[in-house]
């Protein structure tokens, strides 16, 4: 009797660390397989030549210099937010309430903005501020001393909290909305500019983008050189080994929450000082989960989160030039976004794991 | 050591990034004219809301009609009511644009923003209130007087009424009409108190109740609130709103509508009446040619009647009342030559008052202080000492369920 035993092509097997050129180079790959099959895609669905919706891509980023800044500004943004939420994530607290931290801050610093007009402009900035970082570290403080004192699951209170800062956010739209009935604020103080970033070099955005960068460099160097950073690291690889070496987790979790929401908070001042000069519940704009993304996809490494983020700012910002030449829904955009994302994020197994082929005949 | 390579790596490629965009840049909006001229658009949504498929349906008719190839109309659709919006149309000017058109009325200062930046370009906005404040030569309003055709509306529902009671399908009292509105703003209020005003003018005893869903578009919010106008014994239905909710909710109650925006009786083929809409093809085409001629553009634009800007969509033969077309053909010559007026002061009371003076908030201001005596000549004069609705009367006869927004 020949006894037939099935034999599967191949096997998956753990990879230790591998070199770093070696991650780049699957990451490449992964890119450059997304890019052909959207491209694939583009023909088949839109008759468009990819190449030119490639091209329209990048024209919609560096086609003028205001499109650049745009883009720097988007990036900016994003990457200021997914800095941000990086500690929390880094001790795996898993702080979804990304978006209603910065809504807080964007609430609070336009709440000061819009009540007090009057005040001299340095004053006016440092209040609205100080507001911020107050409102987005009480919006990390709360989840984070819950489940410190008392293990509450942090995923749904900060979730929950997201909705409480937009609520808060849509009742004073309706109160401070003009003209009324309307539901909206319009620009705060259009006329005076009293609370608006200046410009640097008659560059709006430039207050926003040196920020960030300045934060991804303080951020590199908390992280990885900081004692705190190195506490973080320990209470996110194991709770019990941080206990053990005397580490007080509760501590460590309650200000890092702070600290993310503070952060947090940070990002919503620039938005609304630097940027927006109004508060909408739309602030964020998704960028608090978005931003969550950016973060595991660039492992925790501010440098590497800098491209992330160009990534998907880029991919957005040149959505809105592919809707408008070639007619095309925005949705077809996001398609391609999701595409790209997709294989990135997809690529980390081959990252992780490795597939060996089975040799015929070999028996185990 | 890699990740030093990597640092400098990052570093490079922002200042690639600088270089390239300031490589490209030769952006000077403004100096076209003629009819090469650009002519941007800016929409709020896509076409898949039926306010803004109004605009770009208008937007593409006023291209046609002036004769201007295809690429040279930008329509920017999706832009947000935010930053975004100057952004947007800083980057149509810096594309050549002479002429930028925005369709949502929380675009207005992010334009206003725009246009004092670019004193070449004529940037004009639709529903705005602010253009006769900012005394800006680039910065334009425009609205149509949209309460007429609510009237209009509001005429073909009151002869549904008559022929619900005269069938005996209810009594005269219960001839209680319900209205979606969006916001409590006066936009809204004008709106459905035109449209109950002529509906009062065909059925005396007709009263109605308003709710408010707190957004422009939400299908969720606006069938819930058909259904619980329809449960507090609404017997007839229409709606500020530009989602299908309400249209689709009374077809499956067989109540009938009066909708907005458009015809939906697609959706609602044995409930719907009738709709107005605002046609923006005739102000794009003023705009535009004035534009081109380099000829001044009226700060505040209302369209009329006359202008074929305040359109009625197609009759339902099969809903609504006999005679309807006719009645409305001969109301429509009366608000023509003016022997009728909408807000005619003696078809309406406040606290059971005739009013025979009213101040309105006409310049836009944070405290809404009145400013304006708009009640003349025995009737309230709408959009005429700016284009976007000031109506704000809360009227006798129309309850609100509620005023949250």
């Amino acid at each position: 009797m020949n006894k037939k035993t099935k034999t599967p092509f191949f096997h998956i097997v753990k990879r230790g660390e591998i070199p770093r050129w070696e991650s780049i180079m699957i990451h490449a790959i992964a890119l450059i397989l997304a890019l052909i099959l959207c491209a694939i895609l583009t023909t088949l669905l839109t008759g468009q030549n990819p190449i030119d919706v490639y091209a329209t891509m990048f024209e919609g980023n560096f086609g003028t210099e205001r499109k650049t800044w745009i883009l720097l500004h988007l990036l900016a943004v994003l990457l200021g937010i997914s800095l941000a939420l990086t500690p929390a994530f880094k001790m795996r607290f898993w702080n979804i309430g990304g978006e209603g931290q910065v809504l807080i801050g964007c609430m609070a610093s336009g709440a000061v903005m819009h009540n007090w007009p009057q005040l001299p402009n340095a004053l006016l900035l440092l209040l609205m501020l100080i507001a911020a970082l107050a409102a987005g570290a009480l919006w990390g403080f709360l989840p984070a001393i819950c489940k410190a004192k008392w293990g509450t699951n942090e995923t749904l209170f900060t979730l929950m909290m997201n909705y409480v800062a937009i609520q808060i956010t849509a009742y004073y739209t309706i109160r401070w909305e003009v003209p009324k009935g309307s539901g909206k604020i319009g620009i705060i103080n259009q006329a005076s500019h009293k609370g608006w970033l200046p410009s640097i070099a008659g560059q709006q955005y430039l207050p926003t983008i040196l920020v960030v960068a300045l934060l991804t460099v303080l951020l590199y160097f908390y992280l990885k050189y900081s004692k705190q950073g190195y506490e973080i690291a320990v209470v996110g690889e194991s709770e019990r080994t941080a206990r053990y070496v005397g580490i007080k987790v509760e501590h460590v979790i309650v200000r890092t929450m702070s600290l993310t929401g503070a952060l947090c908070g940070l990002m919503g001042f620039l938005l609304v000082s630097g940027s927006a000069h109004t508060i909408t519940t739309t602030l964020s704009d998704g960028r608090g989960f978005t931003g969550v993304m950016v973060a595991w996809m660039g492992k925790f490494n501010p440098i590497i989160m800098i491209f992330t983020s160009f990534l998907i700012s880029f991919m957005g910002n040149g959505a809105q030039e592919v809707a408008s030449r070639f007619h095309l829904n925005h949705s077809f955009s996001d398609i391609l976004t999701g595409i790209i994302i997709f294989f990135l994020i997809g690529c980390e197994f081959f990252v992780s794991y490795k597939l060996s082929h089975n040799k015929k005949g070999k028996e185990e | 050591m890699r990740k030093k390579w990597l640092a400098i790596l990052a570093c490079i490629a922002m200042v690639a990034t600088l270089f390239a965009g300031c490589g490209g840049s030769d952006s000077s909006g403004g100096d076209s004219e003629g009819s090469d001229m650009k002519v941007g658009f800016i929409f709020l949504h896509d076409e898949n809301s039926t306010y803004d498929l109004n605009f770009i349906n208008a937007a593409k008719a006023a291209g046609k009609e002036l004769g201007i190839p295809e690429e040279n109309i930008i329509l920017k659709t999706n832009v947000p009511e935010g930053q975004e919006c100057y952004e947007t149309a800083a980057d149509l000017a810096d594309s050549g644009c002479g002429i930028i058109f925005a369709d949502s009325f929380g675009h207005e200062d992010y334009m206003i923003q725009a246009a004092q930046e670019f004193p070449d370009v004529q940037f004009c906005h639709a529903t705005g209130t602010k253009a006769h404040t900012e005394k800006l030569d680039n910065y334009h309003n425009a609205f149509a007087s949209i309460y007429e055709g609510r009237f209009l509306a509001g005429v073909a529902a009151g002869m549904k009424l008559n022929e619900m009671i005269e069938k005996g399908e209810i009594k005269k009292e219960e001839a209680k009409i319900g209205y979606i509105g969006a916001y409590t703003y006066a936009e809204v209020v004008s709106g459905y108190t035109s449209f109950f005003l002529g509906a009062r003018h065909e059925c005396p005893s007709a009263t109605m109740e308003v709710t408010f869903t707190g957004s422009w578009y939400d299908e969720t919010a606006e069938k819930e609130a058909a259904n619980k106008l329809m449960d507090n014994k609404c017997v007839l239905i229409s709606q500020h709103a530009d989602s299908m909710g309400a249209p689709t909710a009374c077809e499956s109650r067989g109540v009938p509508d009066v909708s907005y925006n458009g015809s939906t009786k697609d959706a609602a083929p044995n409930t719907y009446i009738i709709s107005s809409r605002i046609d923006w093809t005739p102000y794009f085409v003023y705009a535009i040619k004035a534009a081109q001629a380099g000829e001044a553009i009226d700060v505040d634009w209302t369209g009329t009647l006359q202008t074929k800007s305040v359109l009625l969509t197609e009759l339902n033969e099969d809903v609504a009342a006999k005679g309807t077309q006719d009645e409305i053909d001969k109301i429509t010559k009366e608000l023509e030559d003016g022997s009728l007026h909408v807000f005619d002061t003696s078809a309406f009371t406040v606290e059971g008052k005739n009013l025979d003076s009213y101040k309105a908030d006409v310049d836009t201001d944070a405290d809404y202080t009145p400013d304006t005596e708009v009640i003349s000549d025995g009737y309230f004069h709408e959009s005429e000492y700016r284009a976007a609705p000031y109506f704000d009367l809360r009227i006798d006869g129309i309850k609100l369920l509620d005023e949250a927004y």
